[in-house]
């Protein structure tokens, strides 16, 4: 089990390499840091002096990956690629484009961001499971029918909606709560109602509609129809037998994301003024802040892999008929 | 003369149209290709989605043939200027909608402003007042007394035109199923009103009507009336939401067009070749995977951004750029999407090699291409055919996101998402202007929801594992 863990934490480096590769890449092999500071300047009354001034300030004036001005180790570390590329690897995101340290701005926005996708998670969660069971338990009746339908509606609507109807409907027009915004401390939660609330909504189709597949596919085995045979009754069945084996794909797949619970979600974040790491990709964005950019990506790809590793280690846990070798 | 522009995305929606015709005719002369998409027709639900999505094409495909229109010559030179903006054959259609701009807001179906403004009385006091629209309800002399009376009839009016039309296309359709079936046109008809076809035409007919009474209520309504309002700059919102179409469509389409040669070529090869190609392939998706989807396409945007900014001499309209950041996008959206296809290629094409017949063939001497192209390409096209469709949704849904998170279509460019992005600011204003949203909603909304049940027919068609049961 450990040693299979360490192989796979091995399997990660070259694929983070090949991330920051494809990202140094993209930020400065497809476009210049002069590129940059002239967007950064505004096109028209840019002299050169000032994209010089531009680059040095934020560290883009170094050569892109040996620098023959120097001698011994600097000529490969006092570099662009090893200054922005290879530090990522020690979690040393540096200053974003406008001077802030980037690796404090994440310590401090990640509280709000897990704030409210752990709410999410686990409120989603249970509704799916409550409302896929119930479908399960009646399927092949009408009841069945209308869920899979509005659930299928449901997914049909864009998220952004899901959003602004409800701020619309529960904060302006009922004035339940805060429309939008963010507080410290406990003070929060009064924040955190309604993202929470339209967060699971949003999810209720896609995942309630997977669930009952997921029902269903436990449903139609051997040992569920010789439980049935035994006389156990329907909704002894489905709790014991159904919902405990239907539960390896849920688990499964809910961890897999629970790293990525770190980086926030970009909608709900930004709409609600939530301080966390979604609305801070979206300004970093919009802003046109690469170095923000650049390590949101590494830290992301970071956290999916962790994700990856950890759904291995879910799977001989909730599975154990799951062996990794 | 106008002169006929080919943007990118529209030679690639004309190269698609031709490989999904090719693809039908192909299909038509194969039993065993033609069974699933007769069983996904002869779902209800399925049947009229497609004919809403079919009229969704329709109008996309109007908007994709553009041109630009000659300007009159002031001077005797021979030399033919042309307007810098292009326009589309939906523009074309649509000319009355695009050219009637009001000052500002204003409410659907409204004959006044929906803001006040100042206005000079003819002996010089100021009143501040709702001002007429300039178009909206313009042939009403009192629009208060007659406005109700002028809805009414347009929409009886169209009503009428509806049914007439409805009427024609039921005896039309009677009489092709009779020329099939070799009854009498009346008996056919009677066979579709009754269900007793085996595509459900009664529900096709069906649709269709709705989709002729929304048709003909817009040709009637939409002339007189701003029947969404209008916007910020005083632009028709349903026009708006019309150009939009092809927004949606393009990137819902053309991602997997770009995707699909990548995503099959890769897919099986990992699965065939095993080895070193399959460690390799497997590194790349994991790789592109693993960065965070919107962070990379809101790099590669930003990238092009730049490129656009320094080389502003390649585009030479407006519609361009946007055309060619559009394009751009499909392209990266295919990148990030093209890996959970080549998985399933993968594992699917590492179940076939393993199989009989292909062990057969090989072990006769077919080279490994004629085993790929004729073995293992044919066996795995239901997987391609169920993703295809079902990403379509999904990617219709993911464009307003991206123009929201700033990293979407262009902003001068029509589409959901830039509304959406823009009413989320007209919702916060007091009163609200919510007429924007409801428009996207809806259109995009029906579009949506169409492809879902369209796709949720296909996959179970196709899927052999839940056509088992």
């Amino acid at each position: 089990m450990f040693a299979y863990i360490v192989r796979r934490v091995a399997y990660a480096i070259p694929i983070l390499i090949g991330v920051n590769l494809l990202t140094f890449y993209l930020f400065f092999v497809v476009n210049s840091p002069d590129d940059m500071a002239r967007l950064h300047l505004g096109v028209k009354r840019v002299t050169p002096e000032s994209i010089e001034k531009w680059k040095a300030e934020r560290g883009y004036d170094k050569p892109l990956l040996y620098n023959a001005a120097v001698s011994g180790p600097p000529r490969l570390t006092n570099t662009i690629f090893f200054e922005k590329t290879v530090k990522l690897f020690g979690f040393d995101f540096g200053h974003s484009d406008d001077g802030r340290d980037i690796s404090h701005d994440i310590q401090q926005r990640m509280t709000p961001s897990l704030a409210i996708a752990i709410p999410i998670l686990l409120v989603g969660l249970l509704i799916n499971i409550t409302f896929a069971m119930l479908m399960a338990f009646f399927r092949g009746t009408y009841v069945d029918v209308s869920g899979v339908v509005l659930c299928v509606i449901l997914m049909s609507i864009s998220a952004m909606f899901y959003i602004i109807g409800g701020q619309v409907l529960l904060g302006k027009l009922l004035r339940l709560m805060p429309i939008s915004g963010y507080d410290t401390g406990l003070d929060a939660i009064k924040f955190l109602v309604l993202p929470v609330v339209i967060g699971a909504i949003s999810g209720i189709g896609a995942g309630s509609r997977m669930y009952r597949s997921f029902f269903l596919e436990e449903a139609n085995k051997d040992f569920v129809r010789t439980a049935r045979a035994k006389g156990l009754n329907e909704s002894l069945v489905l709790f014991r037998h159904v919902l405990k084996n239907a539960m390896i794909p849920i688990v499964t797949g809910v961890v897999v994301v629970l790293p990525t619970l770190f980086m926030g979600s970009l909608l709900l974040e930004s709409f609600f003024a939530i301080p966390g790491l979604g609305s801070y990709t979206i300004d970093a964005i919009n802003r046109q802040d690469f170095a923000i950019v650049r390590a949101m990506v590494f830290l992301g790809s970071v956290l999916y892999i962790l994700g990856l590793i950890l759904v291995d280690i879910a799977y001989t846990m909730v599975d154990p008929r799951v062996r990794l070798s | 003369m106008n002169m006929p522009v080919i943007l990118w995305t529209d030679a690639l929606v004309f190269l698609l149209v031709a490989v999904v015709l090719a693809f039908a005719l192909y299909t038509r002369r194969q039993p065993h290709l033609r069974a699933p998409w007769r069983h996904v027709l002869g779902s209800r639900l399925a049947s009229a989605s497609s004919v809403v999505l079919l009229a969704y094409v329709v109008i996309g495909l109007l908007d994709s043939l553009h041109y630009r229109v000659a300007l009159e010559n002031a001077s005797d030179s021979t030399e033919v200027h042309y307007a810098v903006e292009v326009l589309s054959a939906l523009d074309y259609l649509l000319g009355p909608l695009r050219t009637r701009t009001e000052k500002t807001y204003s409410a659907p179906f409204a004959t006044h402003l929906y803001t006040r403004e100042t206005v000079r009385q003819a002996d010089g006091s100021q009143i501040r007042e709702y001002p007429r629209l300039a178009w909206g309800g313009r042939h009403l002399n009192d629009p208060e007394a007659d406005f109700s009376h002028d809805i009414l009839v347009r929409t009886a009016t169209a009503g009428l035109q509806a049914v007439l039309l409805c009427g024609l296309i039921l005896v039309l359709l009677g009489v092709w199923l009779a020329r099939r079936s070799q009854r009498t046109v009346g008996r056919a008809i009677g066979n579709i009103l009754a269900q007793r076809t085996r595509t459900p035409l009664l529900i096709i007919w069906m649709t269709l009507c709705v989709l002729v009474l929304l048709f003909f209520l817009a040709l009637n309504l939409a002339t007189a009336y701003h029947v969404f309002g209008t916007d910020k700059v005083g632009q028709d919102v349903f026009y708006q939401t019309l150009k939009s179409i092809r927004t949606g469509l393009v990137i819902g389409t053309l991602t997997t067009l770009v995707m699909l040669p990548f995503a099959i070529l890769m897919g099986i090869l990992a699965g065939y070749a095993r080895g070193w190609i399959d460690d390799l392939i497997q590194y790349l998706y994991t790789t592109l995977n693993s960065i965070p989807g919107v962070l990379l396409i809101a790099a590669a945007i930003l990238m092009l951004q730049v490129y656009v900014t320094n080389h502003p001499e390649n585009f030479e309209t407006a519609l361009e750029r946007a055309d060619i950041r559009l394009l751009f996008l499909c392209i990266i959206l295919g990148i990030t999407s093209w890996t959970g296809l080549c998985r399933l290629l993968r594992g699917e094409s590492l179940k076939l090699r393993e199989s009989e017949y292909i062990k057969a063939a090989v072990s006769l001497g077919v080279s490994h291409f004629k085993v790929i192209s004729k073995h293992i390409l044919p066996n795995v096209m239901h997987i391609v055919v169920i993703t295809v469709v079902l990403d379509f949704s999904g990617l219709v849904l993911a464009e307003a996101v991206l123009s929201y998170v700033g990293v979407g279509v262009d902003p001068t460019m029509n589409s959901w998402g830039n509304m959406i992005n823009s009413a989320r600011l007209e919702m916060a204003r007091e009163p609200v202007v919510w007429w924007s949203l409801l428009s996207a909603f809806l259109f995009m909304f029906t579009l949506v929801l169409a492809a879902n049940l369209f796709s949720d027919a296909v996959r179970d068609a196709f899927d052999p594992r839940l056509r088992q049961r």
